[in-house]
């Protein structure tokens, strides 16, 4: 059954309000999610001041200038600095994106940071991605073929290598999945846009022989059929991809083997 | 406390291997409601505001009753089908089966009484 209220040990106070940097004309306030497995207490938000005059333009410089000056606990994963990784992928200004190409000028006001929603969360910013990268292996993101393997490749037209674009290009940082609705509620058997952009990616592949099998797998009430195209997933994906579109293409295919 | 790994978890019992027959049949009512909607309206409004034996005579023509009986039927067959999605997301285990066939249950009745009201009325 749908809760509606956080349970108490969850329920998120205000936290610890850190000075503001001395000397600094140009401000600002961000608030963050904070909580630790280890001290046993709820989540609270801390709110820490920088001087913008003295941090870069987008939201992870922020978050590794808070760490590096202000509090090293703080937790957050990052790597790569620019939208390959998919690691940096949290909830700012209310909005499931990644922290190192989101930038603060976008942002009017304080800055709020919270971990992707919905999600189990395993320290500060970090959230627990364990059964979403669990789904994403059940839709079997490889190449499949019967044939036996071609002694130079495996050939692809250009017509049908551009149909994965817009595919290829998801770095699976679960941005679209924890901002679904469907995911929320149903995240156990729901495989979530993400995993279902990648099943399509793999399932549109010339090369590919296991269409009908894929197909097979996906075909069930909750691992496709929880999508309500409600859109968010497009919406807020940072790739600019469309994964509502990719599950379309497979119910499309669906009703087209049906028929 | 169940000792299963992330992948068994997420396969979890595998695919039901259904739910493309329910998608089509929705997309079907969808289609047909499309065009039955506003002929619904129209003609149910044209029929309203006459004595009783006006309105009898209105539903004994082939054309409102048609539209009528295809509104109650194609309508609350999507409507049912809807509703058990709202309640395959939002309530689980037995409290979400149960709902589901009093759902289903009263959608047939409702198919079932307004059928009869509009023979009655009809003939």
């Amino acid at each position: 059954m749908v809760q509606f209220t956080l349970p108490k040990n969850s329920k998120i106070r205000t936290g610890k309000t850190w000075p503001k940097p001395s000397g600094a004309k140009n401000v600002r306030a961000f608030k963050i999610y904070r909580w630790s497995p280890d001290d046993g207490e709820n989540p609270r938000v801390d709110t820490y001041h920088l001087d913008m005059d003295e941090c870069g333009p987008m939201v992870l410089d922020a978050l590794i200038k808070i760490k590096n000056e202000i509090d090293p606990t703080l937790t957050f994963r990052r790597s790569c600095r620019e939208g390959i990784c998919g690691s940096c992928a949290m909830m700012i200004d209310g909005i499931n994106t990644l922290a190192c190409i989101y930038g603060l000028d976008e942002i009017d006001g304080d800055v709020t940071i919270y971990p992707l929603p919905h999600m189990p969360v395993v320290k500060d910013l970090i959230p627990d991605l364990t059964h979403f990268y669990a789904q994403h292996a059940s839709i079997m993101p490889w190449l499949e073929t019967k044939t036996n393997r071609p002694a130079k490749e495996w050939k692809q037209s250009i017509e049908d290598r551009k149909k994965l674009d817009g595919l290829y290009e998801c770095v699976m940082c679960a941005s679209c999945s924890t901002s679904c609705p469907s995911y929320w509620w149903n995240g156990d058997k729901y495989l979530g846009p993400a995993a279902l952009l990648h099943a399509y990616r793999w399932i549109i592949d010339s090369r590919d022989e296991a269409t009908g099998e894929r197909l097979d797998q996906l075909e069930d009430p909750f691992k496709l059929y929880r999508c309500h195209t409600i859109m968010n997933c497009t919406k807020t994906c940072p790739k600019g991809l469309n994964p509502a579109g990719a599950i379309a293409e497979i119910k499309k295919l669906m009703l087209e083997r049906a028929a | 406390m169940h000792y299963l790994t992330a992948r068994k978890r997420a396969t979890g019992l595998g695919s039901g291997r259904t739910g493309t027959q329910f998608h089509k049949r929705m997309l079907g009512t969808s289609m047909a409601l499309v065009v039955l909607v506003p002929l619904f309206v129209f003609t149910f409004f044209s029929g309203m505001g006459g004595s009783f034996e006006e309105v009898q005579a209105y539903f004994a023509r082939p054309f409102p009753a048609i539209i009528t009986a295809l509104m109650l039927v194609v309508g609350v067959t999507h409507f049912n089908g809807e509703t058990q999605e709202a309640i395959e997301d939002y309530v689980h285990g037995t409290k979400g089966k149960l709902l589901s066939m009093a759902v289903t249950a009263l959608s047939y009745v409702l198919i079932a009484a307004g059928l009869f009201a509009l023979v009655k009325l009809a003939l």
